[in-house]
């Protein structure tokens, strides 16, 4: 039998992988990327809790997380396409003028 | 240590050794194909969790259709990799250290504040029905269906949004 | 007005309206005259005086169907403040009725006079839009002066008393911005400023006299003023002295007495219907009414008495020898006037008070006749001389022609004989040739004078008699007779009726005037007998003669110097040269103006120039304001306030949080990086914080 609670661990590192890789990585992509595992962590979070309280409302914010995290990533990766075109990169630290 | 464990153990590494590699890879192809891996572990994990649905839907929705997206982004960009940048010296300790931190957080609250250690229902061959998914589009049509709705109207919004954002002006260079 | 108080018998009602007729008239004249004809505005003006004289007429019989018994008409309250208790109240008697009539009467016919005289002096001058203006103020004074006689006590007369004077200010500078000659000059303006100026010490006199009265009388009101007076003239004499003294002060200033006469002669240069209206018939007898109705103080003190008595009797003198110098027709009348009121002052101050107002009624309407033909004569020149320069005869050559000037004039006997007539009328009345009104009058004052054992006042006033039978003459003989000593008035012209008609009602009243007190009948004594204790004098034969033989020989003197041997154009006056430095003193008024001016006013200019110079700048401004206030000032705010309590402490205060804002700031725009990623990580150290927050809580 596996405790909820290694579910949640796993949730918690794999989240904090996620918040480091948007932290620490300069291209915009990978960092999107985080993001995304970001949210893959708190959906397993809410299905571990759907499996332990054992009703549906876990399953059903998951799905409407995973559609608007495929809305986010549309939207998003057409951001990034257009920021390209500007700058001709896609490097975070370039997107600096926006400074006091 | 019953089959639960080492398996859930087993996915569970892989599924941190594939966060960890997507965070290092110096490739943005490979940070993507890491990520799939990651993916598909944690969609193991919803089917040990007795959620098929999700995760048949985690599969075809973000291992599938957003990661052949970022793959196919990063294929025309043609950014797979950054010149290296001297900028914020201090955010990589600072930021590693921070995670630390909230790791360390999260462990102290998991060993001190959950008394009753809940057991996960692994799903067997009886529990495990197409019951299930039933049960939860039943519920997305009659008590979530507004939410379910708007979602359609977000997801058409995203994709006008895309549209407008990418397409290509008239006498715009590129 | 409280029905109960409005006297039931007679016409006393209608008192108050002697005063709002005439203010009426005014009001109509400043909303609609403009859009009134000339005609139109001098008849509203001189109807509403007409309905004043109707009333006083009427009040005048109220009083003597009454047997001479009084009323007070109690119109409103003015201040009570404590002891104080000043009401407007009307007074009639026979005194102010007899005053009321003369004012209204005589000043009803010179504002219809004044329809024609104004109509061709705005015309000569050159600005017709003064006419309705000229009206208001005459109207305006009429008000003024009802006031002044109608007054129950000495503060409502005072009212009168200065609303004359203002009226007097804006008439005389009625053409304030010009000079007699119509020459654009402020010469006009200083002769109001003048009058009022010296009317001011005279009227100063008068508030200290009823300061006095008020402290020591404890009233205003002329009965209870009356009432109280014996028993403090049996205690403290002196203070009824100062009183009547101070008074007399006021009444110098008004009625033109030594030593405050001198305003009198510049005020001539008022349009001449205001010399005589103002300046000779009623204005300037104020002074007399006033003693004449504090007859009751001045009885208690004759020591007062004799000053009053002495006063007038040198004016009248004085005035008469100056008279004798002059050239300008107006000047001469003016100096008679001074003269004339000295003769009033003088009888008053005898206690002849019914002889003085005999002479006052008299008085105004022969001096009113003799200026207002005096104005019909300079009229006459200024026709003469607009009509050579119509027909270009500039004999001038430049030089402004003064039709004021007697030197200009001769023979006008034939140019204009019925002003030649109206003036000798006038002129046999003021010299006080039998049976003339002026006769009667003078003679009266000087029997009284003679009876009362006024000897030195009996002789001066008789050789002043001589001087004025003597300068009228010569003014005779250089107006009208002789050879006309300028083209101007070779050519002069008759007057129209609007002017000389006024004129041949005063002359009938200058003839006939006599008749209100004839010796034996004795009608005007009668009937001030109710108001004033008065005592009948009796007609002294000798003194009679002896005045009438001085008339007769001063008009005999001047025919053997100026009337044998007519004056010639250019001629200096003949009596120039037997009478060398004393005629030259007469011809420059004695010096008094340029005594008066080095005196007292180049005196004041420099106590003036001391206090600014020294005191005011010197002192306050340089001394006290500069070092004293503004040093220990400055000393003050410059090192307490603004080193210690400024710099140090405010500033510091201010500049400290402004230098700690900017310092935090600079700090916070570091933060403010732009780069993503540092928000992302502020955001972690967020979550990381609250969330141990809420562990370690």
């Amino acid at each position: 039998m596996v405790p909820q609670t290694y579910y949640i661990a796993l949730s918690a590192v794999l989240f904090t992988l996620g918040a480091l890789g948007v932290l620490v990585r300069r291209n915009a992509l990978i960092i999107f990327m985080s993001v995304e595992l970001m949210l893959n962590a708190a959906n397993l979070a809410f299905v571990a809790f759907a499996n332990t309280y054992q009703h549906l409302n876990g399953q059903i914010i998951v799905f409407f997380v995973i559609a608007v995290a495929a809305a986010e990533v549309a939207v998003g990766l057409a951001l990034i396409v257009a920021i390209f075109k500007t700058r001709q990169s896609i490097d975070v630290d370039t997107m600096s003028s926006l400074k006091g | 240590m019953s089959v639960d464990l080492i398996l859930f153990f087993v996915l569970a590494l892989v599924a941190v050794a594939a966060a960890i590699g997507m965070l290092l890879s110096q490739n943005a192809v490979y940070s993507a194909l890491f990520l799939v891996i990651n993916f598909a572990t944690v969609a193991v994990f919803y089917l040990l969790l007795g959620a098929p649905f999700i995760a048949m839907a985690q599969i075809t929705v973000y291992a599938g259709a957003i990661m052949v997206l970022f793959l196919f982004v990063i294929m025309l960009l043609g950014a797979e990799k950054l010149a290296p940048g001297k900028v914020l010296p201090y955010q990589r300790p600072l930021a590693i250290g921070l995670a630390v931190l909230l790791v360390a957080e999260a462990a102290y609250l998991l060993l001190s504040r959950v008394q009753s250690v809940a057991a996960i229902v692994t799903p067997t061959v009886e529990t495990n029905t197409v019951e299930e998914i039933r049960r939860l589009g039943m519920a997305l049509f009659s008590d979530y269906l507004l939410p379910f709705e708007v979602t359609s109207v977000v997801l058409l919004v995203a994709m006008v949004g895309a549209i407008v954002l990418t397409i290509r002006e008239k006498g715009e260079q590129g | 007005m409280l029905l109960s108080q409005i006297p039931t018998t007679g016409f006393f009602f209608l008192a108050p309206w002697i005063v709002f007729f005439p203010v009426i008239g005014l009001l109509l004249n400043m909303l609609i005259g403009g859009r009134l004809s000339e005609k139109g505005v001098g008849w509203l003006a001189s109807g509403a005086s007409f309905a004043s004289f109707v009333v006083s007429v009427l009040l005048a019989y109220s009083v003597w169907t009454g047997q001479g018994h009084g009323e007070s008409v109690y119109l409103s309250e003015w201040m009570h403040v404590g002891a104080l208790q000043l009401d407007w109240t009307f007074r009639v008697d026979s005194l102010s009725t007899t005053m009321m009539l003369v004012v209204s009467g005589v000043g009803t016919l010179i504002h219809i006079y004044a329809i024609g005289y104004m109509h061709e002096d705005v015309r000569f001058k050159n600005d017709p839009g003064r006419y309705r203006r000229f009206f208001v103020f005459l109207n305006l004074f009429i008000a003024a002066m009802m006031i002044l006689v109608s007054g129950d006590s000495y503060m409502m007369l005072f009212v009168g008393w200065e609303g004359v004077g203002l009226c007097s200010f804006l008439l005389i500078g009625f053409w304030y911005d010009k000079d007699t000659l119509g020459r654009s000059s402020w010469a006009n303006s200083d002769a109001a400023k003048k009058a009022f100026i010296t009317n001011r010490i005279g009227d100063f006199g008068f508030l200290i006299a009823g300061f006095l009265m008020f402290w020591n009388l404890g009233s205003f009101q002329f009965d209870q003023v009356f009432e109280a007076a014996p028993a403090l003239a049996a205690t403290q004499p002196g203070i009824i002295i100062a009183i009547t003294l101070f008074m007399l002060v006021g009444v110098a200033g008004k009625s033109a007495q030594i030593p405050l006469y001198v305003w009198l002669p510049d005020a001539m240069a008022g349009p001449t219907p205001v010399s005589a209206l103002i300046h000779a018939a009623t204005m300037v007898t104020a002074g007399v009414y006033l003693i004449t109705r504090s007859a009751p103080l001045y009885t208690l003190v004759p020591e007062a008495q004799f000053v009053v008595a002495m006063t007038g009797a040198v004016t009248a003198l004085f005035a008469a020898t100056i008279a004798v110098g002059q050239y300008d027709i107006k000047k001469v009348l003016a100096y008679s006037t001074i003269s004339q009121l000295g003769f009033m002052v003088a009888a008053v101050g005898m206690g002849a008070y019914v002889a003085g107002m005999f002479h006052l009624v008299t008085h105004a309407f022969f001096k009113a006749l003799l200026f207002l033909s005096a104005g019909s004569v300079i009229l006459g020149l200024e026709r003469g001389h607009h009509h050579l320069a119509h027909h270009g005869h500039h004999d001038d050559h430049g030089e402004v022609f003064d039709p004021n000037d007697m030197r200009n004039m001769g023979g006008m006997r034939k140019t204009m004989p019925v002003t030649f007539w109206l003036y000798m009328i006038g002129t046999l009345a003021l010299a006080g040739i039998f049976p003339f009104a002026g006769f009667w009058s003078k003679d009266e004052i000087l029997a009284d004078a003679f009876r009362e054992g006024y000897t030195t006042v009996y002789w001066m006033l008789s050789i002043a008699a001589f001087f004025t039978a003597f300068y009228m003459g010569r003014q005779i003989w250089m107006v009208f007779f002789g050879q006309a000593r300028h083209e101007a008035a070779a050519h002069a012209e008759e007057s129209p009726r609007i002017i000389t008609v006024p004129l041949m009602v005063l002359a009938a009243l200058s003839v006939l005037g006599g008749a209100l007190n004839l010796p034996g009948l004795h009608t005007l004594t009668d009937w001030l007998e109710h108001t004033i204790e008065v005592h009948a004098g009796e007609f002294l034969i000798s003194v009679a003669l002896i005045s009438t033989v001085l008339a007769l020989a001063g008009v005999f003197v001047s025919w053997l110097i100026y009337g044998r041997n007519p004056l010639k154009a250019g001629q200096p006056d003949p009596l120039k040269r037997p009478l060398g430095l004393l005629f030259t003193g007469m011809e420059n008024k004695w010096f008094v103006d340029e005594g008066y001016w080095a005196v007292f006013v180049d005196r004041y200019v420099d106590l003036s120039r001391f206090l600014a110079d020294v005191i005011d700048w010197r002192f306050w401004h340089d001394w006290f304001h500069e070092k004293v206030i503004a040093g220990t000032y400055n000393w003050v705010s410059n090192i307490g306030l603004n080193l210690y309590a400024d710099q140090r402490g405010i500033d510091a205060l201010a500049n400290g949080l402004g230098t700690l804002t900017q310092n935090l700031s600079a700090s916070m725009r570091k933060v403010q990086n732009g780069f993503v990623r540092s928000y992302a990580l502020s955001v972690l150290l967020g979550v990381v914080l609250i969330l141990g927050y809420l562990l370690l809580k």
